[in-house]
């Protein structure tokens, strides 16, 4: 694919957000995917192709009466919408579909028709991890954080700052689940969940989906929505076990999938306008400035405490509120990508003048896997 | 209060499984490229040589990372400490600190650790580590 020949034509979220007991898990894909099919002007009838997690594929192309000749069930974690996004613009550069929807849907509050989360005893997490009391995934993914904070001398009041700064930008979204101004004194007070992280420093737990449609840039032009082209996307993964990571300090995964995606997009650091990185804790976004290659090694916590990525500042990111404040269903890349497009076609609640280039970027599982995208408002 | 997840043993891991309940913590070299790595696997994850072999490491390693759990957690009293060892071969694994409170004050990053053996059922012995000197 070169840059721009792939668009996203339809993009939407669940009508309601936060607790919605009466849907099911695969109803919320389905809302997002009839909310998108709407955006898009699109029927079921010309929708060829599917991807999803969470639930597979079959169940929701069956769902929805959808009859697909390409199919992608690629489950990943919570950045398993940014890998559908890269292999769906392979899919139709390439002739293999026309139309592919990707969708989202988690009662991960609620827990109505939700997928079990099980750890295998004979996988190698199960032998080697769940014996020592992991507990999801706020047992797991902050253990790196001590190592980050001793290798560079990061303050805790420093990564506490992600939360702050992420909550203005939450107070400019009607749809944020969490809107009240915080302190930094209020994210070390809160409760401890795992040590050195806190309750504020942790995301949301909250049902919810959200679904895209991507077709050929050809055909974008005849779409009711303003288009937003691909320019490029990466991938990786790295290891099921955060004890197993290359180096606690950063993000192998995340280095190879921003590396691809920059490179294929053949942008630069300075082209960007607006950035989303996954925030299910609060040091990811500094993690994800650092292996993106926005600021060198161990200055993520720094950047963001001097207010670059807040309101008004040169990096607008996470401009949602993030998992943190926005909505965290437990695949919450679906919605980083939601909150890009509607930055690019210039519909976001808290709208950053004039995105031309948007970089959406993920993780899956503790630091386990990784998918970035690079969208744009013209096809180069 | 329910039990700790214990392992179930694959035929690729038996020979950790095993050493554990010997009083011994066994790591894998690689004879074609010296790589020590860890978790068991009957190849070497650097070159994939299938000639590898299994040696009684030092047990001895220094204090990586850690979290202190402070939420109910089946088989668990919090607060508790999932601590990873950097072992001195080079491998790291997650572990608890016993002999030690679970504190951040008493649980040091790069302090040294030494292994110690808790049995758990007849087949099943997990690797642990104290503060090196610590009494047992």
């Amino acid at each position: 694919m070169k840059p721009g020949d792939v668009a996203i034509v339809g993009a939407a979220e669940t009508t309601k957000l936060g607790v919605i007991p009466d849907m099911s898990n695969i109803q919320l894909h389905a809302d997002a995917a009839l909310n998108a099919m709407r955006d898009a002007g699109l029927k079921p009838a010309d929708i060829d192709g599917i991807a999803c997690a969470g639930e597979i594929p079959t169940n929701v192309a069956h769902y929805l009466g959808l009859v697909p000749k390409w199919v992608d069930g690629t489950a990943v974690g919570g950045c398993s919408f940014m890998l559908h996004v890269r292999h769906a613009c392979a899919a139709i550069s390439s002739g293999m579909c026309n139309a592919v929807l990707i969708t989202h849907g988690e009662s991960g509050k609620s827990r109505v028709g939700a997928i079990p989360r099980t750890i295998l005893p004979a996988s190698l997490q199960g032998q080697f991890e769940a014996p020592y009391g992991i507990m999801g995934p706020p047992t797991m993914f902050p253990i790196p954080v001590l190592r980050y904070m001793k290798t560079y001398g990061v303050t805790i009041e420093q990564i506490a700052m992600v939360a702050v700064v992420q909550r203005e930008w939450a107070a400019k979204n009607p749809r944020a689940m969490m809107k009240d101004p915080i302190t930094v004194s209020d994210v070390l007070s809160s409760r401890l969940i795992a040590y050195p992280f806190r309750l504020l420093m942790c995301c949301l737990v909250t049902d919810g989906g959200g679904a895209l449609i991507l077709t050929s840039a050809d055909r974008a032009k005849d779409f009711p929505q303003r288009p937003v082209y691909i320019l490029g996307t990466g991938e990786s993964v790295e290891t099921p076990m955060i004890s197993q990571m290359e180096d606690f300090t950063s993000s192998r995964a995340f280095r190879v999938a921003g590396k691809q995606a920059f490179d294929s997009a053949g942008i630069q650091h300075s082209d960007v306008d607006h950035l989303m990185i996954y925030d299910a804790f609060a040091h990811l976004p500094i993690y994800g400035l650092e292996d993106l290659g926005f600021v060198p090694r161990g200055e993520g916590a720094a950047f963001i405490a001097a207010r670059n990525t807040a309101p008004g500042g040169p990096l607008p990111l996470n401009t949602n509120g993030g998992g943190l404040s926005y909505t965290h269903t437990g695949m919450y890349g679906m919605f980083a990508l939601q909150e890009s497009v509607r930055q690019v076609r210039g519909s976001a609640p808290a709208q950053v003048k004039d995105v031309q280039v948007a970089v959406c970027h993920g993780v899956g599982g503790m630091f386990a896997s990784s998918g970035t995208v690079v969208m744009a408002d013209r096809r180069p | 209060m329910a039990e700790r997840p214990l392992p179930a043993i694959t035929p690729e891991t038996r020979h950790f499984w095993e050493g554990t309940r010997a009083g011994e913590l066994r790591l894998q070299r690689c004879v074609a490229c010296a790589h020590v790595y860890f978790p068991p696997r009957p190849f070497c994850p650097q070159c994939a040589s299938q000639e590898v072999t299994a040696f009684r490491a030092s047990g001895r390693g220094k204090l990586y990372s850690y979290v202190i759990h402070h939420r109910p957690t089946p088989g668990f009293t919090p607060p508790y400490a999932i601590a990873i060892v950097e072992l001195d071969e080079g491998p790291r694994m997650m572990t608890n600190i016993v002999e030690s409170p679970q504190t951040p004050e008493a649980l040091q990053l790069d302090m040294a650790l030494e292994v110690v053996f808790e049995r758990m059922t007849d087949e099943i012995t997990l690797p642990m580590f104290k503060p090196t000197g610590a009494p047992k």
